[in-house]
């Protein structure tokens, strides 16, 4: 324990220490100036920062697969990176319609890093990591987009075949239109 | 003042030796007399705890005490945040509370600030000796820690100035459980160095929310996330608005009931909905009596003070553990940092290189980026293109002169790097 106040003097404080010289920061974005600083991005994916290199709490991300059902579209994400960071995930929306069984026609994505199994240890990159993940190897089992995992399941062949359409050319699928994925913000 | 004999007991305290006494600890009439007239404690948060801080420091002889908080009382508050009536409903916490402490403690003076806890510029909390939280979000406590370690400096040894630490004390309770802790910046654990400690928001998986709900929170979360922004996406949701919370009540009804799913209520929609946690008044007392005496004991060194968290546990009987928890030396809020001297003219690319070659800093870094506040001077990464133009500038045009603290990032490093830039004359690096 240490004594910290002078009662004898008093306890005066100099109240113009010099401070000032610190810029204000939250601790959050702190931590996102590290992630963004390290960020190891594979080559089918870009970044950019709408509001400007020193906004960086919110961003957007554009994934390309280079394998897998869905190569050949380009995917539209927004990273809102709230002030609780890294305590609080950030929050990831697809901002390209799509269709795939863990993302539903709102852009909500059932991701588990980005709520149950979150950690504070996790960074932007691993976000995206998922995300591209989730392209390679979308995931009937967790289903946000029913029908299209209910269609992956059941045939595989006509699943296939829709994503491909869909992607490239753009088509309906039970009565929703899917426009071609180029990395667009969809309606 | 007041009446007759009201502080004999803490005269008790503050006039005679003891066996626990604080380090320096000079017993005498002045101590109280300090407390009463000049010292000046800050109460953040008016609410459960916030009651019972007031009322405990005041009559713990604290004679000028500021609260602040920006929330309207609620009629829901009224069983146990006791400063407030029916007929107050609807007014300002801080307010409210500050004139009952005056009504019923005479000689004590109470500030009300009804505002939130960013609206006030730093001048504002450097003025009190210390700050007590009572806060019910760990985004409040990291901004007021934030507040707390910016007046935090070092001096060559690496020892923090006692005369620029603004010291805390949190409390927090959850039900029947609760904590008290002290913060000294510099000294003890800050927030960001353990905030390991808080534990995460229970979320459940989107696709459970959407496809297999099993339980009423889960129809709740659902119409909050899903059906909010697909059927009013033009109307933000507000957790305050009645309309809204019947709005998602009566879509989670309907869901539960496609499901077979027992047990909604209005109730449990707007706990779920506010993440609303079970107060129970006597935890608030408890764990507010345990943080008013670390506040007394930090002005007045009467007592050894908490070392430097004590959670308690009254779910079954009664359980307290004290923990003292260690800092994180690398901590990016509260570490010393490291000082670095350049002259004015250096390039950042300069200051950058001289950084990578130094002796000792230079074992942390391989391929840094620099930051100044929010001002991204040069970032690796996503930025690079964008940020290599500062490169070639000279550093006193991209921070504000001496003394300014920039934060080095590399992937060799846990957190950021606090570096207090030291203009010289001479274009070299560090002289040891």
């Amino acid at each position: 324990m240490i004594k910290l106040f002078s009662v004898k003097e008093k306890a005066k404080k100099d109240a113009a220490a010099a401070n000032g010289k610190q810029q204000k920061t939250t601790a959050g974005e702190l931590r996102v100036q590290k992630d963004i600083s390290e960020l190891d991005l594979p080559k089918n994916v870009s970044l950019r920062f709408p509001d400007g290199n020193d906004k960086i709490m919110n961003f957007e991300v554009t994934l390309k697969p280079d394998e897998g059902l869905y190569k050949g579209g380009a995917f539209l994400f927004s990273f809102a990176v709230p002030s609780g960071y890294p305590h609080d995930p950030p929050k990831v929306k697809c901002l390209t319609k799509v269709y795939h069984p863990n993302i539903d026609l709102e852009g909500n994505i059932c991701l588990n890093i980005l709520r149950e199994d979150w950690k504070p240890v996790l960074t932007i990159t691993a976000v995206i990591y998922g995300l591209n993940f989730l392209f390679l190897a979308p995931n009937a089992d967790d289903p946000l987009n029913k029908e299209a995992a209910q269609m992956m399941q059941q045939s595989p062949a006509q699943f296939e075949r829709l994503v491909a359409q869909s992607i490239t050319r753009g088509c309906s699928i039970g009565g929703d239109y899917f426009p071609p994925c180029r990395g667009e913000r969809s309606s | 003042m007041g009446l007759e004999g009201r502080w004999r007991d803490i005269d008790y305290l503050l006039t005679r030796q003891g066996n626990v006494v604080g380090p320096g600890f000079e017993p005498g009439p002045e101590i109280r007399e300090f407390l009463q007239n000049d010292c000046r404690v800050l109460v953040v948060g008016a609410g459960g705890l916030g009651c019972e801080l007031l009322k405990d420091l005041a009559l713990s002889g604290f004679g000028n005490i500021d609260v602040i908080d920006m929330d309207t009382i609620d009629v829901s508050n009224l069983n146990r945040q006791f400063l407030f009536r029916m007929h107050d409903v609807g007014r300002s916490k801080a307010e409210i509370a500050a004139q009952r402490i005056m009504q019923r403690i005479p000689g004590v003076s109470v500030t009300a600030h009804h505002c939130m806890i960013q609206d006030k510029p730093l001048d504002f909390y450097q003025q009190f000796h210390v700050i007590v939280l009572g806060l019910d979000s760990l985004e409040a406590r990291r901004y007021m820690n934030s507040v707390a370690c910016s007046f935090l400096e070092y001096d060559e040894d690496g020892q923090p100035d006692l005369s620029t630490i603004k010291p805390m004390v949190d409390g927090g309770t959850e039900g029947f459980k609760g904590h008290a802790r002290v913060l000294i910046p510099g000294v003890t654990p800050c927030f960001e160095c353990t905030l390991w400690l808080f534990p995460p928001q229970t979320k459940f998986p989107l696709c459970t929310l959407a496809e297999t709900p099993r339980s009423p929170a889960h129809c709740i979360e659902y119409a909050k996330i899903i059906l909010w922004p697909k059927e009013r996406s033009d109307d933000s949701f507000d957790a305050d608005c009645e309309e809204h919370m019947k709005w998602v009540y009566e879509k989670a009804l309907a869901r539960a009931a496609e499901f077979g799913i027992q047990g909604m209520t209005y109730q449990l929609t707007q706990g779920v909905v506010k993440n609303i946690i079970p107060a129970i008044a006597s935890t608030n007392a408890i764990v507010a009596a345990q943080c008013t005496l670390e506040a007394l004991k930090m002005v007045t060194m009467c007592s050894t003070g908490l070392n430097n968290y004590m959670m308690y546990v009254g779910t079954d009987g009664v359980y307290t553990l004290t923990t003292p928890y260690e800092r994180d030396e690398k901590c990016p809020i509260c570490s010393a940092g490291v000082s670095y001297e350049v002259s004015p003219s250096t390039t950042l690319q300069q200051l950058i290189d001289g950084l990578v070659a130094d002796p000792d800093l230079g074992k942390h870094l391989s391929a840094p980026s620099v930051s100044y506040g929010s001002t991204n001077l040069y970032m690796r990464g996503a930025l690079e293109g964008q940020t290599r133009h500062n490169l070639e500038k000279p550093i006193s045009e991209l921070v504000d002169g001496e003394g300014s603290v920039i934060h080095v990032n590399d992937r060799k490093l846990v957190s950021a790097m606090k570096v207090r830039l030291k203009f010289n004359g001479t274009n070299g690096h560090m002289e040891t």
